[in-house]
């Protein structure tokens, strides 16, 4: 029965890693790309386009971290000390782009400079989130409850590497979540973006997946034996035919098309680290069952979860519907 | 792991450093968030242009303090794990379910409903769009619910054992660790702690534009609304205040003692320390000015009552006595204070002259971060006055910190200070500037606005 929950527990997190991915990659992704749209009209179009549900959006990061230390205590205590360097530079770099969404409103002497915070922030947060995922797969030295490493162990080619392809991944879904809520220049803009971000995504998962299992002996018997094999075989076709039609689809056809090819090829990659990460939360050394909180407090929050998340996935899917089309000059008024 | 030395105090100097700049925030947006509430409400009642125009000049407001609260937020739910690692290990069995649900409960109720309140009037129309901003108002009570909750556990642990593991896990009803012991009398005190410091801002607020145009409609109204409040539930909060003292006796004595400045037992009647600086080496106090007996009374009740001090309390066990007797002491006399321009209001309003004494509001001007600074004291008397544990008499602080080299914890700290500095005391900054504009006759709407480049609409079709 505990098991049971701890496995319902783990979907739990990886959704809501999953949701914030969606939902604050393609935000974080205008971000990346901001001051490359012109002052004035285009910057402010791409801002209106998020500026209404961007902290709904950041909430999913705030119920992974919380959710992790309620259902995997002993995960959140043992990863948080080892990321320590790129979850702080995260932090930090969130700080500057949320304080900006309304800063630059308030202040148009400075706008240029909040716009540039805005964008470095976003690509501050973006890249630390893509080496908190690299460091995380290549292994955290454990001993006894508590990491054992040193504060650079984080900081390799691998990691560097994962960074840079969530900065590309995020800066295609922000393209494209502007093709689909955008018209006239920024749309156009948008379009071309991601025409050159899609071959720098499809390079990237492609880099990333080669790399993954010779990380580990554990990973390697994943994706080399029976039945890994199988999905080995069928994920570079799948990923290359969604990604065929998305290049063809950043330059002529329906505007929604690109969010959603590009949020499938999110959900693959998902997909493939939850293959070579499962059952562990931390690869090698701690398994979902070694790190999850007693009964009692599963089954409470559970309870919560089962009533709640319906509920919010209801009323977040409603303030979506209710700015819903495309975003005008005029913004919300 | 046990800390010692640089990298705990470092470890400490941070979290008191990144909360006590969070906690400005909740406290200012739990009360403007319920004051609009009862603005659109007043507006959708009586129809009063003046109440929807306030509602547009503070909603301006309230974004760039929720934006700041969150943001300043997030970074709270990861401190735990990057700088307190062994606590959240041992307590997150616990203390993590009561913050996942305030992130279920409230954080997404907040934020999933804050666009529409923003920015969504015209698309969804009036009904709703009041819900949306009692959804907010009622997102940011329960956050505040379960974040005391969690807190107030570890102030006063309930319904816990250790497992093997070593952590502190439920036994029996999570009734009993919500409800532990501090929890209802904290809630209550926190709550009309952040109702009041709004009110002193709003007041501050209205009373700075009186002081210019004493015709202002909106800064009647606002100064008016603000006073009441001031006057009616400051001595309310004086009133949970005392008990919250009383239930902390009894669970918390030490922290009393600290408190109080008594580092001596007393057989019949304990002074009341006014002043004084206390000697935490020699165990004494300095330059005393005291009242006889009138600690007894307020503490037991009963003049000639025996009071223990820290004498009978072991060394190591003491919270940092300087800190806790100072901060409680500008958190009461600015409570005082604050009951004091509540009594000269309704002075005032007795007299006709809310709106014409023009030292009624000076005094508001001054005493406009009077709330803030009260909060952060309370706040440093409470959390200060856990000390030396993490979880009351269960978890030692260093017992609790992260295996982080000094090094790492400096450069991080070093980071938080510059870069909270920069983005908040800019934040500060422009929250003064749209203080300083006077509320108009025709508030615009929050941003983003009508881009002009593209021909302006000039008030956007307020309905």
């Amino acid at each position: 029965m505990h098991a049971n929950l701890t496995v319902v527990w783990a979907g739990i997190i990886v959704f809501a890693v999953a949701m914030y991915v969606v939902m604050d990659g393609f935000d974080l992704g205008i971000g990346i790309l901001f001051t490359r749209f012109d002052v004035g009209v285009e910057r402010d179009t791409a801002m209106n386009a998020i500026a209404p549900v961007w902290d709904g959006n950041e909430t999913w990061l705030i119920l992974g971290g919380g959710g992790l230390m309620a259902a995997f205590p002993l995960a959140y205590a043992v990863v948080l000390p080892a990321l320590y360097a790129p979850i702080i530079a995260m932090l930090l770099g969130l700080v500057f782009r949320g304080v900006a969404f309304e800063f630059r409103w308030r202040d148009p002497n400075h706008r240029a400079r909040w716009d540039s915070g805005f964008c470095l922030g976003s690509i501050v947060a973006t890249f630390a989130q893509g080496v908190t995922l690299g460091a995380l797969l290549q292994g955290i030295k454990i001993s006894g409850r508590a990491y054992a490493g040193g504060y650079w162990d984080w900081l390799t080619p691998f990691s560097v590497l994962t960074g840079t392809s969530l900065v590309v991944g995020y800066a295609l879904l922000g393209a494209c979540w502007l093709i689909w809520k955008t018209s006239d220049l920024v749309h156009v803009e948008a379009r071309r973006f991601a025409a050159v971000l899609t071959p720098g995504l499809l390079a990237a998962i492609a880099a990333v997946s080669i790399y993954t299992p010779f990380l580990s002996n554990k990973f390697y018997a994943t994706w080399f034996t029976w039945p890994g094999v199988c999905a080995l075989a069928a994920m570079p076709v799948a990923v290359a035919a969604i990604g065929f039609a998305l290049y063809r689809h950043t330059g002529q056809g329906r505007d929604y098309v690109p969010f959603v090819l590009t949020l499938s090829l999110f959900g693959l990659s998902l997909l493939g680290l939850a293959i070579s990460m499962w059952p562990d939360v931390i690869p090698g050394r701690l398994s979902v069952w070694d790190a999850a909180a007693p009964r009692s407090s599963q089954i409470f929050m559970l309870v919560g979860a089962s009533v709640l998340m319906p509920l919010i996935l209801a009323y977040t899917a409603w303030a979506y519907w209710v700015f819903r089309g495309k975003v005008a000059h005029e913004g919300y008024h | 792991m046990t800390g010692t030395g640089t990298a705990l105090t470092l470890a400490r100097a941070q979290f008191a450093f990144t909360i006590s700049f969070h906690f400005i925030f909740p406290a200012f947006s739990i009360g403007l968030a319920s004051y609009l509430a009862v603005l659109e409400a007043l507006w959708l009642k009586t129809g009063k242009p003046v109440y929807d125009n306030l509602f547009r000049y503070w909603i301006k407001i309230f974004a760039i303090v929720f934006g700041m609260g969150v943001v300043s937020g997030i970074v709270m739910s990861y401190q735990f794990g990057t700088n307190w690692a062994v606590f959240s290990d041992k307590a997150g069995p616990i203390i993590g379910p009561l913050m996942a649900y305030e992130v279920l409960s409230a954080f997404f109720l907040e934020a999933g409903f804050l666009g529409v309140m923003l920015f969504g009037i015209n698309k969804v129309g009036k009904r709703l769009h009041f819900l949306a901003t009692c959804m907010v108002a009622a997102g940011t009570l329960l956050s505040a619910t379960w974040i005391l909750a969690a807190n107030s556990w570890m102030q006063t642990p309930a319904g816990w054992m250790t497992n093997a593991a070593g952590q502190f896990v439920p036994q029996g009803s999570w009734l009993t660790i919500i409800w532990n012991p501090s929890f209802p009398y904290r809630f209550v005190h926190t709550v009309i702690a952040a109702y009041l410091t709004t009110s002193l801002a709003v007041g501050a607020v209205g009373a700075w534009h009186l002081l210019r145009d004493r015709n202002n409609a909106g800064a009647r109204t606002m100064f008016s609304m603000a006073m009441w409040m001031a006057a009616l539930v400051a001595p309310i909060q004086i009133l949970a205040g005392d008990t919250q003292g009383l239930n902390t006796q009894e669970y918390q004595p030490a922290k009393v003692m600290a408190m109080e400045g008594h580092f001596d037992s007393y057989a019949a009647g304990a002074p009341l320390v006014l002043f004084g600086i206390p000697d935490e080496t020699n165990r004494r106090m300095t330059y005393s000015v005291e009242i006889p007996k009138l600690s007894s009374l307020i503490l037991a009740h009963d003049w000639n009552a025996p009071l223990a001090g820290l004498d009978t309390i072991a060394r190591r066990d003491w919270p940092p006595v300087a800190i806790i007797f100072w901060s409680f002491r500008v958190m009461v006399g600015l409570g005082l204070a604050i009951l004091g321009l509540g009594v000269l209001s309704l002075l005032a309003r007795v007299r006709g002259k809310l709106y014409e004494w023009s030292v009624l509001h000076r005094l508001a001007v001054t005493m406009g971060p009077a709330g803030f600074i009260a909060v952060i004291a309370g706040w440093v008397t409470t959390e200060v006055g856990r000390q030396p544990f993490t979880v009351y008499h269960a978890l030692r602080t260093a017992d609790s910190v992260s295996p982080i080299a000094t090094p790492a914890v400096t450069g991080s700290l070093l980071a938080f200070v510059v870069v909270y500095f920069a983005c908040f005391v800019s934040g500060a900054i422009y929250i003064l500037k749209l203080m300083a504009k006077p509320p108009s006759a025709h508030e615009a709407p929050p941003e983003p606005k009508p881009i002009h480049a593209a021909g302006i609409t000039p008030a956007a079709g307020l309905k």
